[in-house]
């Protein structure tokens, strides 16, 4: 009887400090809509859907990543994304976000409650569920183009060398995180995906092309050399426009093409 | 058997020992105390059995919105523009050289002269800027393509730059064209 007074007594005293320090404010809710594309591989049948989400910006992240997270915690557990490492460097998080391919752990939230954002999958992908397309014959793409050092003659001692003018050529491709952004943004992608590599694989056909080191780069080339493959882009400048790296995949293709043309 | 003891747990792990084995699978417990609702029901199936079930819900899966959806950019939206006004002055040229070859009286200039000399002015230059704004962007826009083909503004800002260019001189192509008599 006597201790448990007496540790009421020291939680009262605890607790008291609390009194002097500063109340937080309380922000005013911001409510803003989502309209997220949804559907299910259970239910086949039902077509696919936009369903509206509502939630309170002011708490919530910046990002449209910690909005798709908080209604994932919070609202509905059902709702079906990929994500990783939400800065930007793995990729998972490619989306089609008001419009625009990008990926959601580094687009801003439009703070305008009056406007819904509107979230979709990368564009003209089969959908696995939700906002997770099916990445298969993308990756298959980049596989075919064989992305690794091929030289069958390497230095006697040592690694392979390079003059920092040789280096610099690499430098806006290396750093492709093969999103997907810049292909599924791509009409020509949309409509010869079966064929056409599109922009990031012959991006990095490229960057192996250009690399120095790399001595298959005639054979890397006569692989392109065919009407699909390459000359389905159409210089339309979707790919670099919507990167979400800043990088430039339509320039690498025209490197590419001026090549072929000086063979 | 000192811990246990003084943790009280002894007759409890008594008790479960000697009750039925089914009691004590959860699996079993979970499923039946519980009365999980009769049409949830597993399936043991091979793992050899991933495959198929992946390819029927391959052949099941939706295709994800593109153009409907894309936000509308200079950079499709004029590739798609040059694509239809190629198309356009394309069929025109061979509708009008096969029409000619078919009925060579009636399609010669001069009676394409006298029939556009009787419309009414109106009609005239309507015609002239329908027929000169494709022409102008077509042909100016080649040769802006003619520039990237060339390693010349492939930069998503001198694609831009570019295309308001020939945005802008094609507008006053387009006007030049239509009043010259």
């Amino acid at each position: 009887m006597n201790t448990a007074l007496s540790r009421q007594a020291r939680r009262a005293f605890s607790s008291s400090a609390r009194r002097f320090q500063a109340v937080p404010t309380q922000k005013p809710v911001l409510e803003k809509e989502f309209k997220i594309y949804r559907w299910n591989p259970d239910e086949p049948a039902t077509k696919p859907t936009l369903q509206s989400y509502k939630i309170d910006l002011n708490q919530t992240g910046p990002m449209i990543l910690d909005a798709l997270i908080k209604i994932k915690n919070e609202v509905d557990p059902t709702l079906t994304f990929r994500r990783s490492c939400r800065e930007g460097i793995c990729g998972s998080c490619a989306m089609n976000i008001d419009g625009q391919n990008t990926l959601a752990c580094l687009c801003r939230i439009d703070r305008e409650p009056a406007k819904d954002t509107k979230i979709y999958p990368l564009p003209h992908m089969y959908i696995v569920k939700d906002l997770v397309p099916d990445l298969t014959l993308f990756y298959k793409q980049y596989k075919s183009i064989e992305p690794w050092l091929q030289n069958d003659n390497p230095p006697a001692e040592g690694e392979f060398l390079q003059s920092p003018e040789e280096r610099k050529k690499l430098d806006g491709m290396y750093e492709c995180i093969l999103c997907a952004c810049c292909s599924t943004s791509c009409p020509s992608y949309w409509w010869n995906q079966d064929e056409y590599l599109g922009p990031a694989t012959l991006m990095q056909a490229y960057r192996w092309i250009a690399d120095s080191r790399d001595a298959n780069g005639a054979e890397r080339k006569e692989r392109l050399q065919n009407e699909m493959s390459l000359y389905r882009c159409h210089t339309i400048f979707n790919c670099s426009r919507t990167c979400p790296k800043g990088l430039n995949p339509a320039a690498a293709i025209a490197h590419i093409k001026m090549e072929l043309a000086a063979d | 058997m000192m811990s246990t003891r003084s943790l009280g747990l002894g007759s409890a792990l008594r008790k479960a020992a000697f009750s039925p084995r089914i009691v004590r699978n959860q699996v079993i417990l979970r499923n039946t105390v519980a009365k999980r609702s009769a049409t949830t029901s597993t399936q043991s199936l091979p793992s050899s059995a991933a495959a198929e079930i992946l390819d029927k819900q391959r052949l099941l899966r939706p295709s994800s919105p593109h153009f409907t959806i894309y936000q509308p950019q200079l950079t499709w939206l004029g590739s798609i523009a040059n694509r239809v006004t190629g198309s356009g002055l394309s069929v025109l040229l061979y509708g009008f050289s096969i029409a000619y070859l078919v009925a060579p009286g009636t399609f010669d200039s001069a009676h394409v002269v006298e029939f556009v000399a009787g419309l009414p002015e109106v009609v005239k230059y309507a015609g002239k800027a329908i027929l000169a704004a494709p022409f102008a962007f077509h042909s100016l826009n080649g040769l802006r393509h003619l520039g990237w083909d060339m390693g010349k503004f492939v930069t998503v800002k001198g694609c831009y730059r570019t295309g308001y260019a020939v945005l802008g001189a094609t507008a006053i192509s387009t006007v030049v064209l239509t009043l010259m008599k």
